[in-house]
């Protein structure tokens, strides 16, 4: 087998949990809210994701529940930046803070416990073909789905109707109120939508990656995703492009070990981190980019005067 | 115009009755009842603060009111969404546009619209409208790359798509050339004589006399009058609106003496992409006169008040000030050589919104010895601020009031009177009396003429062409970030300033259509 | 129903009230989970907020982590109230540690009355550096600081594991990832008999008391707060924005690398792997519980150095886990935020008026 056909197996595995948090939260950002709470909701979710198939031996309903984990702390912090008008920043870092506390919590007891590995998905005939089959035809369903879920966000950010409304709230949410748009639902919305995919972000990690429940398992993925989103320049093909990007980045262990190079793994596991600040320095040099990019209204609350 | 036999026959367009709207610290619209016919041109009269707007908000369904009925072609209605009022046959143009710059503009309009209509089938639509009405714009426009005029035909042509019953138009004219209102009259005296009735905002009284039917003036939220406004002038109408006669500034003749701010070549691209490249500014303002810079917002006002403040630095030699090349140097370090200026936006960039007078002060006057040793000496601070509340005669509790308490009149008022107050040799003021009352707007005009009567040179970017008149030694025209020669407001008419602010500084000079509308009896 | 309206100006006494909400809203929460989990929430409450204060050598307990509380919160304070979002002190922290431990192993057992303040230096430029880096990219490149402090936290960590898995690893150690212990002119004095708490506590507590008067006396604190608050008016001022930038990270760096070197020098004597139960982080709402005062950190930092001793004690004895602290943390945030709105906002109750139906605009609880 050509070595490098593993290695990029790889990369689209460690991908796929990147993918499905940085596109939720590109819909969360192009309403013009800013979660920095990816991480705390992608380690509930990977709890929650965890033990309910650990319970139930169901990989679906892990996702189910992961995704509702989720999308229930996106809802507290929903609540308090979009009806409370909290400073979004701060009620991010305070969702972070608290997914990894609770989920800690919750899963103190299931640490360790590992579980069976998602089954790829087989194709007869596909599969088997050389290279080709072994590239493309043998990963989790979740993989492709998550590139469903790419076409998907991609058509209702650039063709649909509701999804020039969510552009137009994201760029201004005062004009979108006065002409009638309901800001307060589709921000919600938003923000739920970020918090179911963030979730199965972190049941990917749990159920697929490792498959079991470590205690602060997204080891700053979650950032990672969000710094996806800015690299993307909030373009859902980019961010993707992205992720498999960054999900290499990951993998150059695998690569610096097959080819025998001496760098000790402190440094290899660095990478990813390095790599997401020179990226952005890259994106954000230009302060032009960022202009005309970024959803204008972005992070900042929105009160309407009744 | 207003069509007798339509009026006659059906019931009115529009009948609002007690309407009121309190906030916490002010009563928008007490007891308000006004009456629009179909066909009928009515204007809504009142200066800045009346709650005129906040009326017509209240009728598009944007704010609620707190208790008043509406009956809409005789039928009682509760709007309570700007869709419900559209369905209705509400259309409604605001003062600060409701475009999303980042879009074009059929996306613009469809998402006001509350049927969907494919892309292009709409393109078609707008473009049909659009030349229908006189408003030629291209569909697949991005917003952002229009000029302000051009966004206003979009709002009107969203408006129109939807066949409206009653058109509000919300101050439309301050974002328009001279020429350009009378073109936008002509579109609304023929939908008028369509049978859509126009509900028309404003405080200008000439363009009220011009183009209204009627008139229902607002003072301090009540009613204070009804009006047929050809039949009324503009002391009469002023009576009404402000409850007693316009005070007059008047500008003696005075020798301008030596040369303290010069631009020389001043071009300085933008940096943000929805700006304006200023090209090639050259100027020149002397002590003791007012040069006036007119033109239609977005045209490089707030470029070139943050070049002049040093809020964005150029290359040295591009600025003089009394002298010494400051293009490059900081704000701060301008004031140390005697610049002072009053920024277009008050609340956030003017003054710090949660903090108190007393440090707003410091903002700018740290070197009027309010600090020794980098430590804040409070009793000077505190002194100063009250200082300038009593000259400025600032309304609010006391100098540790924070500043987003005051009312917008009264902040412009203290944030004139601080950057008076620091003894300027030259002094920048953005849009003095934006959104201010008469009575503020009237002092602040004469504090910059006293300042002027006492040798500061003074550059005055403003929108309202009247005020410029009248303030102005000297006039110059800002039109996509180049600057007209400059004139003495004796020696120009509106029609031509009219011209230079289309950006037609070489052409003669243009009358405004013979037989002047009484909207050009101003200068 | 019930409305939000703007207060005219913001309630001084909700500021002050705001903690002391939250901290009783994380209580009642805390009482509700543990009735949920089975446990006796009275014993737990006894755990957590009581038998830590009981005895001399847990008051010095409570100090000993207060010290690095207070020093990265009051950092952090400087900064949000500038507006600059360092949420990296934690990697600060790691790296002041790594600096003034990396002096204290040159120094050996050497008993120099230099060592100890070259160590304190060090840690304190450690930290700065750390936090230099952020400052330049925010200042020359325009890059966000809150992803670049906190990848760095990341670096720092990786970077402290490998020195001691190898360059700085004990080799009489048995291979743990642990350097040698320092010697004892390179580790701090105890300050009160018969506990651990040392001279780091001091010098937390003065710098609360310099920065206290720079933040409210001084001009350059009325700056950063300008800057913190309206950054246009900042601007129109002249006020440096550049400036405020590096200051508020350098700041930050300094008092967060202060706080990693007081640890390893401190209680800890030795590098190791793991210094720090996240600190940097906690200090974050050490800052927010502070109201961004530096005075409010010393009891923030007091409060949050408690939910760590009781969390610790609640683990011993109640087998509870240790994330328990994170939870309760995490929570304390979160009313804190929510009771912060009653700052600039109140509730005022509205009867539906006659013939006109009146929705407000914002209603508490529901979605649209």
């Amino acid at each position: 087998m050509n070595p490098l056909v593993p290695m990029i197996a790889a990369t689209v595995v460690a991908a796929t949990p990147l993918i499905y948090a940085a596109l939720g939260e590109t819909i969360v950002e192009k309403a013009g809210v800013l979660n920095l709470g990816i991480e705390g909701m992608m380690l509930i979710g990977a709890v929650a994701g965890f033990a309910a198939t650990l319970a139930t031996g169901s990989d679906f309903i892990g996702f189910i529940a992961a995704a509702a984990a989720g999308v229930a702390l996106s809802l507290a912090f929903g609540f308090l930046t979009l009806n409370l008008q909290t400073n979004q920043v701060a009620t991010g870092l305070a969702l972070t803070l608290f997914g990894i506390g609770l989920s800690a919590f919750v899963g103190h007891n299931l640490a360790g416990t590992p579980l069976p590995p998602l089954p790829s998905i087989k194709i007869p005939g596909l599969t088997n073909i050389p290279v080709i089959g072994d590239l493309l035809f043998h990963y989790d369903i979740m993989v492709y789905l998550s590139l469903v879920l790419f076409a998907a966000v991609q058509w209702f950010v650039t063709k649909s109707h509701a999804g020039l409304t969510l552009r137009a709230i994201g760029e201004s949410p005062s004009v979108a109120h006065a002409i009638g748009k309901p800001v307060l639902l589709t921000r919600y919305l938003a923000v739920m939508f970020g918090g179911a995919c963030a979730g199965i972000a972190g049941a990917y990690l749990s159920l697929v990656q490792t498959p079991m429940w470590v205690e602060g398992m997204s080891a700053g993925k979650g950032w990672i995703a969000l710094a996806l989103v800015v690299f993307g320049t909030w373009k859902p093909a980019r961010v993707v492009l992205g992720a498999y990007l960054f999900g290499g980045v990951t993998q150059f262990q695998l690569f610096a070990q097959g080819f025998g190079l001496p760098i000790p793994t402190e440094f290899l596991s660095m990478l990813p981190y390095a790599a997401t600040i020179i990226v952005l320095v890259i994106i954000c040099r230009d302060p032009k980019t960022i202009l005309l990019n970024q959803p204008a209204s972005l992070g900042i609350s929105f009160h309407a005067a009744a | 115009m207003n069509n007798p036999e339509i009026a006659i026959d059906s019931k009115p367009r529009l009948v609002l009755s007690g309407i009121t709207k309190r906030y916490p610290s002010v009563v928008a619209n007490e007891n308000v009842s006004l009456t629009v016919q179909p066909g009928e041109i009515h204007a809504v009269l009142g200066e800045n603060g009346a709650g005129k707007s906040t009326l017509m908000k209240i009728i598009y369904g944007i704010t609620k009111p707190d208790a008043g009925t509406i009956l809409w072609n005789g039928q009682y209605e509760t709007i309570t969404t700007p869709s419900q009022a559209r369905r209705l046959g509400i259309g409604m143009v605001f003062q600060h546009f409701s475009l999303f710059e980042t879009l074009t503009v059929w996306e613009n309009i469809a998402l006001a619209l509350d049927e969907r209509i494919a892309p292009t089938r709409l393109a078609a639509k707008i473009t049909e409208v659009s030349e229908k009405y006189g408003l030629p714009i291209d569909p697949y426009r991005l917003v952002h790359s229009m000029s302000v005029g051009e966004r206003q035909r979009v709002e009107i042509v969203r408006c129109l798509l939807q066949e409206p019953r009653l058109l509000i138009m919300d101050e439309p004219t301050s974002v328009l050339t001279p020429q350009a209102v009378l073109v936008l009259f002509e579109t609304l005296r023929r939908l008028a004589s369509e049978g859509c009735s126009i509900l028309y905002i404003s405080h200008k009284l000439d363009e009220i006399r011009a183009l209204c039917d009627s008139a229902t003036v607002l003072r301090g939220g009540r009613v204070s009058g009804t009006a047929i406004p050809k039949n009324e002038t503009n002391e009469s109408l002023a009576r009404l609106m402000i409850g007693g006669e316009l005070a007059v500034c008047t500008l003696t003749p005075r020798q301008p003496e030596e040369v303290r701010l010069e631009l020389d070549h001043l071009s300085l691209p933008t940096s943000d992409p929805f700006g304006t490249t200023l090209k090639d500014i050259s100027l020149m303002v002397r002590s003791g006169e007012i040069l006036g810079i007119a033109g239609v917002s977005g045209n490089g006002q707030k470029e070139l008040m943050a070049a002049l403040s040093g809020e964005r630095l150029s290359s040295g030699a591009m600025i003089k000030l009394l002298g010494h090349p400051v293009g490059d140097l900081n704000p701060a370090k301008r004031r140390e050589l005697g610049l002072t200026f009053v920024p277009e936006e008050r609340l956030g960039r003017g003054a710090v919104p949660p903090m108190s007078l007393s440090n707003n002060a410091l903002l700018t006057g740290a070197r009027k010895g309010m600090v020794s040793n980098g430590l804040i000496v409070p009793s000077v601070t505190r002194a100063f601020a009250k200082n300038v509340i009593t000259r400025f005669k600032v309304k609010c509790g006391d100098e540790m009031s924070v500043a987003s308490s005051l009312s917008g009149g009264n902040l412009q008022k203290y944030i004139v009177g601080r950057e008076t107050m620091l003894e300027p040799k030259m002094m920048i003021v953005g849009q003095p009396t934006w959104g201010v009352d008469v009575g503020a707007a009237q002092l602040i005009r004469q504090a910059l003429i006293d300042l002027r009567d006492q040798g500061v040179a003074l550059l005055v970017i403003s929108e309202e062409l009247d005020e410029l008149f009248i303030i102005s030694d000297r006039l110059a025209v800002l039109a996509e970030g180049r600057l007209s020669p400059s004139v003495r407001p004796a020696d120009t008419s509106i029609g031509q300033i009219g011209t230079w602010m289309s950006g037609k500084f070489n052409e003669p000079a243009n009358p405004v259509s013979a037989g002047a509308s009484p909207l050009m009896e101003v200068a | 129903m019930f409305v939000l309206e703007r207060r005219a100006s913001p309630s001084f006494t909700m500021a002050i009230a705001s903690p002391i909400l939250a901290a009783l809203g994380m209580i009642a929460t805390g009482f509700l989970l543990f009735s949920a989990l089975g446990k006796d929430p009275v014993e737990v409450f006894y755990l957590f907020f009581i038998k830590p204060l009981s005895t001399t050598y847990d008051i010095g307990e409570l100090l000993l982590k207060t010290t690095p509380l207070l020093l990265c919160g009051l950092g952090l304070a400087m900064g949000f109230r500038a507006n600059v979002w360092n949420i990296g002190a934690e990697g600060q922290l790691t790296m002041g540690a790594i600096a003034g431990g990396g002096v204290a192993l040159w120094f050996g057992d050497s008993d120099s009355v230099f060592a100890m303040p070259l160590m304190l230096l060090a840690g304190v430029l450690g930290g700065m550096i750390w936090a230099a880096i952020p400052a330049f990219l925010r200042t020359r490149f325009n890059t966000n600081e809150i992803l670049v402090t906190l990848m760095l936290v990341y670096i720092a960590q990786l970077l402290l594991s490998w020195l001691v898995h190898g360059a700085l690893r004990d080799p009489e150690g048995q291979n743990y990832p642990q350097s040698r212990g320092f010697g004892d002119a390179e580790t701090m004095s105890v300050l009160i008999e018969g506990t651990r708490v040392t001279w780091g506590i001091v010098y937390a507590v003065g710098l609360a008391i310099i920065s206290w008067i720079v933040s409210q006396k001084t001009i350059a604190g009325f700056r950063m707060q300008v800057a913190g608050v309206a950054p246009a008016a900042a601007a129109y001022a002249g006020f440096s924005e550049k400036r405020n930038i590096w200051i508020a990270l350098l700041v930050c760096g300094a008092t967060a690398g202060l706080a990693g070197i007081c640890e390893v020098a401190g209680p800890i004597g030795r590098l190791q792997q793991t210094i720090s139960p996240g600190y940097g982080f906690a200090a974050i709402i050490v800052a927010w519980i502070g109201r961004l005062n530096p005075i409010g950190v010393v009891f923030g930092a007091l409060l949050m150095a408690l939910l760590y001793l009781g969390g610790e004690s609640a683990q011993m004895g109640m087998s509870l886990p240790s994330a328990i602290t994170g939870l309760f943390q995490g929570l304390l945030l979160f009313y804190l935020l929510a009771a912060d709105l009653f700052i600039t906002f109140r509730l005022r109750r509205v009867r539906p008026v006659k013939q006109v139906e009146v929705k407000p605009a914002v209603t508490l609880g529901s979605a649209a």
